[in-house]
């Protein structure tokens, strides 16, 4: 009985979001009307030969989003205490049997080129305690320009030691196939913002296929997390390697948590700082010609399951893009495989 | 052709590291530490600790062990006498922060010590 009401409790809870995403569809058009300009929330893509707003298509999508967030309340469940890294990995994995499903998007404006939104889904799976996968769909929006699928990449980070050491190595091994990619969720090699100007039509002629591996070394001391990763990255065309680096240290604003239930509590909130860059390639291994971005980021655990990220980031030579702005909803779904079991 | 076999070889790579990992491992409390071991809880006693460790064992505990401890088909119960009696709650607490990765139980270092050590206090007045 107990069950049942929780059920429709979650239920509701999916209409409401529903709606309240179904109006902002709506609301998108009107805020374009008023300000007589391209919002944020309506790039333009390119359709049989001419510009065409672009906000028209989430009346497509309104079935599949409604599938998404009733199958997400319906599961409500708990309880990411993330990092609040967007570029760098820590050592800590996906709990066993627990599917993460992201969203990262960056905004950025490379000088001399069009305002894009790079954006990637994530699907993290703790398939054990020292192995997690996850399956990336990256897409991108650039501004008087189209919005584009750029392709997708498949991950799994293992941890090679049982136990927690002072410094902890993970090794990361990931595939990717994209085209057009402006998410940056790394950077290698001589990657700097010319990479940015192209349209996306030229932009996806150029396939990436690639292999990146990373060595992750994390440490927790304190209440406070400290991780570096180390990126090599190889194209499967006749490319040299790549190389690149993420650094990052966060802590929770509080480390014990409260003897009540509160939304807005100290521990729930999260900040640190997270810096990376590219180190050239294999002939030319160093800082020249590289970008590098450096910022403050936060993240705040909301009641409901949700972690919210974001983080202001900083281009620091001529190379890099001059302001990024990146944000993130994390959403944890504990257990995912029993959930279709029977009895459970 | 080549990029078939580099691919096959990875996957027995990846093959081979997860059976070497899956036979890792053996009864946790035989591994910890002597000063682990007589680590003492420095919330002990305190009636805030149990309230603020239970919300923590909801939040990231309660869905393998059960939303009262009791367990659940794959995950152990932490109301048993090992739990309970047999360990201390240094023990626990470095079981919390290491994890016994080979039998599915992950690192809680991230929690940072005060709620491993709110945890315990939670999980160890349940039989009091």
């Amino acid at each position: 009985m107990q069950q049942n009401l929780f059920r429709l409790i979650d239920s509701r809870k999916a209409r409401d979001l529903l709606f309240r995403i179904e109006e902002f569809a709506t609301e998108s058009q009107l805020v374009e009307d008023l300000l007589g300009t391209t919002s944020i929330a309506a790039p333009h893509i390119f359709r049989e030969g001419r510009m065409v707003p672009a906000q028209g298509r989430i009346g497509q999508w309104r079935p599949w989003l409604r599938l998404v967030f009733v199958l997400l309340a319906a599961s409500i469940s708990f309880h990411a205490q993330e990092r609040p890294y967007f570029v760098t990995y820590s050592h800590e994995m996906e709990e066993p049997g627990n599917l993460e499903i992201e969203m990262f998007s960056a905004i950025g404006k490379p000088p001399g080129g069009n305002r894009f939104l790079g954006s990637t889904t994530e699907f993290e799976y703790g398939a054990t305690a020292w192995w997690t996968t996850e399956f990336y769909l990256d897409g991108q929006t650039t501004w008087h320009d189209s919005t584009i699928f750029a392709g997708y990449r498949w991950e799994n980070r293992f941890r090679p030691l049982l136990r927690e050491h002072r410094i902890n190595p993970v090794i990361y091994i990931e595939f990717e196939n994209t085209s057009a990619d402006k998410a940056l969720r790394e950077v290698v090699g001589h990657d700097g913002r010319d990479d940015f100007l192209d349209t996306n039509a030229d932009a996806r002629a150029d396939k990436q296929r690639e292999i990146e591996l990373k060595l992750i070394l994390g440490s927790n001391f304190r209440g406070w997390n400290l991780s570096e990763n180390f990126i090599a990255e190889k194209s499967l065309k006749n490319e040299p390697w790549e190389f690149g680096y993420a650094l990052a240290a966060s802590r929770p604003l509080k480390l014990a948590a409260s003897s009540h239930k509160c939304a807005f509590c100290a521990e729930k909130f999260m900040a640190g700082v997270e810096m990376y860059g590219g180190l050239g390639d294999w002939h030319s291994f160093g800082t020249r010609l590289t970008s590098h971005y450096l910022g403050p980021t936060v993240n705040w655990s909301a009641p409901n399951g949700i972690t919210l990220s974001f983080s202001p980031q900083f281009g620091l030579n001529d190379y890099s893009i001059p302001r990024l702005y990146r944000f993130g909803i994390q959403y944890e779904i504990e257990q995912v495989v029993n959930r279709f079991r029977r009895g459970e | 052709m080549k990029r078939k076999r580099a691919f096959l070889l990875l996957l027995m790579v990846l093959t081979l590291v997860a059976l070497g990992f899956g036979v890792a491992d053996g009864s946790w409390l035989r591994h910890v530490p002597e000063k682990d071991h007589e680590r003492k809880n420095p919330y002990a006693g305190q009636a805030d600790a149990v309230a603020a460790g239970r919300l923590v064992y909801e939040d990231h505990c309660a869905k393998c062990h059960g939303e009262n401890a009791e367990g659940t088909k794959k995950r152990p119960s932490l109301r048993s006498a090992r739990v309970q009696q047999e360990a201390t709650e240094g023990d626990l607490h470095w079981l919390l922060v290491n994890g016994n990765m080979g039998r599915g139980m992950p690192s809680w270092s991230k929690l940072g010590d005060p709620q491993i050590w709110q945890v315990i206090s939670y999980v160890r007045s349940l039989t009091q």
